[in-house]
């Protein structure tokens, strides 16, 4: 409300700091935890806290090796296989669906948009648990419980509402006379697609693709339900280490994850700038 | 394209009407055409899977499929009656053979759910007619033999009343109640009460949660939508952040905080605001779930808010005070209502996300923070009892689609973005 009037008196100043204060604060609440993870990871001892000696910036009180104990531990670098395995082929498989599904459905003389578009996007909006729970009982009817290939469909479907999103979002900004400019010009609509619509939405499909991938890498409910312990991923290991025995290790695998996000967001940032100034270009 | 076809029906002199309309069909068949394989994918791996949940919630073909004959016998016997002899034998014949197919385990199991007990009474006699029968004299006696329950009629009651393909036995027990031995429905004993206190918890906790998470938006959207454009993209990635970092990860950093031994009692102690020996339990209850949760559910209402205040001009309120109104007024009247639109769409989106979660309270909720989705998670790797967890699920479902056909209505679902 500072912005309000320029006539503002000291009351005014004071709510206005008092404002930034409260704001501040609620940042704090949501970066904070996460921030206090990072040096933790590298406590010298098997504590959850900060030792006196990391306090003092001694030297002796960090060291690396929790990360060491991810990279001698089988059961880790298995479980890091698995979901990039995991991650990999369900992101290929909702990201191909996901775009041709969103190129329907952005097509303006798509029929019953609305009911499709909810049906498509409904994996997002009902509860993994609830899903897992429907994916068991279908996957052990078609024996294919406890396998890669039950996991990695179940993620598929996890995985191509933010596709279907994301795509749908892109192609609103995208202008389709060039397409017919294209065709027009005698190309088929493969050649079309790939040529002319493809690298003006190749962003959009690219964060959507991120968005299936971060889903996948992150989704732990339907691994503890339809994985075995041969399909362990990152985080179905992480959660047997928060249960059964906390060790800080699960904090350098943590660190290890919110860095791959931080990459990830910078690749998103920079894919929303490309197509921002895509757009530009073209208005 | 079309202007293309148009002008080929021209040439061709038929009637440009239908034509087109021909025209607009083939399109509309070449969009759905490009939808098909996704919509098929999501019907068979997400759809029917949740439909076959809910055929789990209601099946009870056990006793049908593999005691048919059993069940024709009991059409004629009442509770106070005699059990014959006749349908000993016929129930030990059907029992024998249904070992193969493991559907006298299945029928144990079902039948314990209507009488404590009943199980290890099935899976012995199960066990006990394994063995040559051609020397049984009466087949009561060894039935009595196993377990005193077969010579009770309780037990044949029960059976009795699986004579249905179908129950509504699991929908009753995931709203604590029960049929009593008149076929009324009636509520279980206090102490198995526990779902519907678990129902109306999560209820409170996603409404609370939800609306914490507007008291905490609501600051930082206004300032992220009033500061230059600049900032506020440095800014929002304080709310992204958080928002795309691991679900764990984010659940590991509040037990790193808050647990007795954690990082704030530390600080507390330290600075001398409390004793060692009285740090506060802050995690494995209720108060640690509706932290992380909120936590953890905070962008989603940060981000629509927020959308929609960028597009509240400021010219607004500057008219409203320049008309005299007091900045308070201004914004109560003008600012306020506009920004109902986001609010709505961020605790809907809260709220749903909060009533079916699993992980966080699973992980920090300890005994008392326990939300619904947990009990789900229960019967379907600890008891077993999938026919119960299938019945809870779909109440779950039932609330949720409800909650995402407001959302629909009221909000539209092209406003369901990402970051």
């Amino acid at each position: 409300m500072a912005s309000l009037s320029p006539h503002v008196g000291p009351s005014g100043h004071f709510w206005k700091y008092a404002f930034r204060l409260l704001c501040a604060s609620i940042y704090l609440f949501l970066v904070a935890p996460i921030l206090v993870i990072i040096p933790l990871s590298f406590n010298a001892e098997p504590y959850f806290t900060f030792t006196p000696g990391m306090l003092s910036f001694d030297p002796d009180a960090y060291s690396l090796r929790w990360y060491r104990d991810i990279l001698d531990d089988a059961h880790w670098m298995r479980s890091i296989r698995n979901s990039f395995i995991v991650g990999l082929s369900s992101t290929l498989l909702a990201t191909i669906l996901g775009t041709v599904a969103a190129l329907g459905l952005s097509r303006s003389d798509m029929p019953f948009r609305t009911a499709i578009m909810a049906m498509l996007i409904s994996p997002m909006i009902v509860p993994v648990i609830i899903t897992a729970a429907g994916m068991y009982f279908f996957l052990s009817s078609v024996g294919l419980s406890q396998s890669f290939a039950g996991l990695i469909l179940a993620h598929t479907v996890l995985g191509t509402p933010f596709v279907v999103v994301t795509v749908t979002a892109t192609m609103s900004g995208f202008d389709k006379t060039l397409a017919r400019a294209s065709a027009s010009l005698g190309a088929p609509p493969t050649t079309t697609f790939f040529k002319v619509i493809m690298p003006l939405i190749g962003p959009g499909v690219i964060s959507g693709a991120m968005f299936a991938f971060i889903t996948s890498f992150d989704e732990v409910v339907a691994a503890l339900f339809l994985a075995g312990t041969e399909q362990r991923t990152v985080p179905r290991q992480m959660w047997a280490g928060i249960r059964e025995s906390l060790s800080p290790t699960i904090l350098a695998v943590a660190t290890l994850l919110i860095l791959v996000c931080v990459m990830l967001l910078v690749v998103l940032e920079l894919l929303r700038r490309r197509n921002e100034r895509l757009r530009g270009i073209r208005s | 394209m079309r202007s293309h076809a148009s002008a080929i029906t021209n040439l061709e002199g038929r009637d440009l009407k239908a034509a087109l309309a021909r025209k607009g069909r083939v399109n509309r068949i070449r969009s759905f055409c490009l939808v098909l394989p996704l919509l098929g994918f999501t019907s068979v791996v997400f759809i029917f899977p949740i439909l076959l949940m809910g055929y789990r919630a209601i099946d009870d073909s056990v006793a049908v499929h593999a005691f048919p004959k059993t069940l024709a016998k009991l059409e004629n016997w009442r509770p106070g009656n005699d059990i014959p002899e006749s349908l000993y034998r016929t129930f030990a014949k059907e029992l024998r053979g249904a070992r193969k197919s493991g559907d006298d385990g299945r029928l144990a199991t079902r039948l314990n759910y209507e009488l404590p007990g009943a199980r290890s009474a099935t899976i012995r006699l199960s066990r006990a007619l394994q063995r040559d029968l051609a020397e049984v004299r009466t087949y009561r006696a060894l039935f009595q033999d196993v377990n005193k329950k077969w010579v009770q009629p309780d037990i044949w009651a029960a059976l009795k009343s699986l004579n249905s393909p179908y129950t509504a036995y699991y929908f009753l027990a995931a709203l604590d109640r029960e049929r009593d031995i008149h076929g009324d429905i009636v509520l279980r004993p206090p102490t198995e009460r526990t779902y519907v206190k678990l129902f109306v918890r999560t209820f409170w906790v996603s409404l609370l949660v939800a609306a914490i998470c507007i008291l905490l938006a609501y600051p930082i959207a206004y300032q992220l939508a009033t500061l230059p454009a600049k900032t506020a993209n440095l800014l929002l990635i304080l709310v992204l952040l958080p928002f795309w970092t691991s679900l764990l990860v984010r659940t590991t950093a509040w037990i790193v905080l808050l647990q007795s031994e954690g990082v704030l009692n530390d600080l507390f102690v330290a600075t001398g605001l409390i004793d060692d020996a009285s740090r506060i339990q802050m995690i494995y209850n209720m108060f640690g779930t509706i932290v992380a949760m909120t936590h953890i559910l905070l962008p989603f209402m940060v981000l629509p808010l927020y959308s929609v205040m960028k597009t509240i001009p400021p010219s607004y309120l500057r008219a409203a005070v320049s008309l005299g109104a007091t900045p308070a007024r201004a914004w109560l009247s003008i600012y306020f209502p506009l920004t109902l639109p986001g609010m709505g769409a961020g605790s809907i989106l809260v709220f749903i996300l909060c009533i079916g979660y699993y992980v966080t309270p699973a992980l920090v909720g300890g005994r008392t923070g326990q939300l619904i989705a947990s009990s789900i998670a229960y019967h379907m790797q600890t008891s077993l009892n999938w026919g119960l967890a299938a019945a809870i699920g779909t109440i779950v479902l039932a609330v949720v689609l409800v909650m995402y056909w407001l959302y629909e209505r009221l909000v539209g679902l092209n406003e369901l973005r990402m970051g």
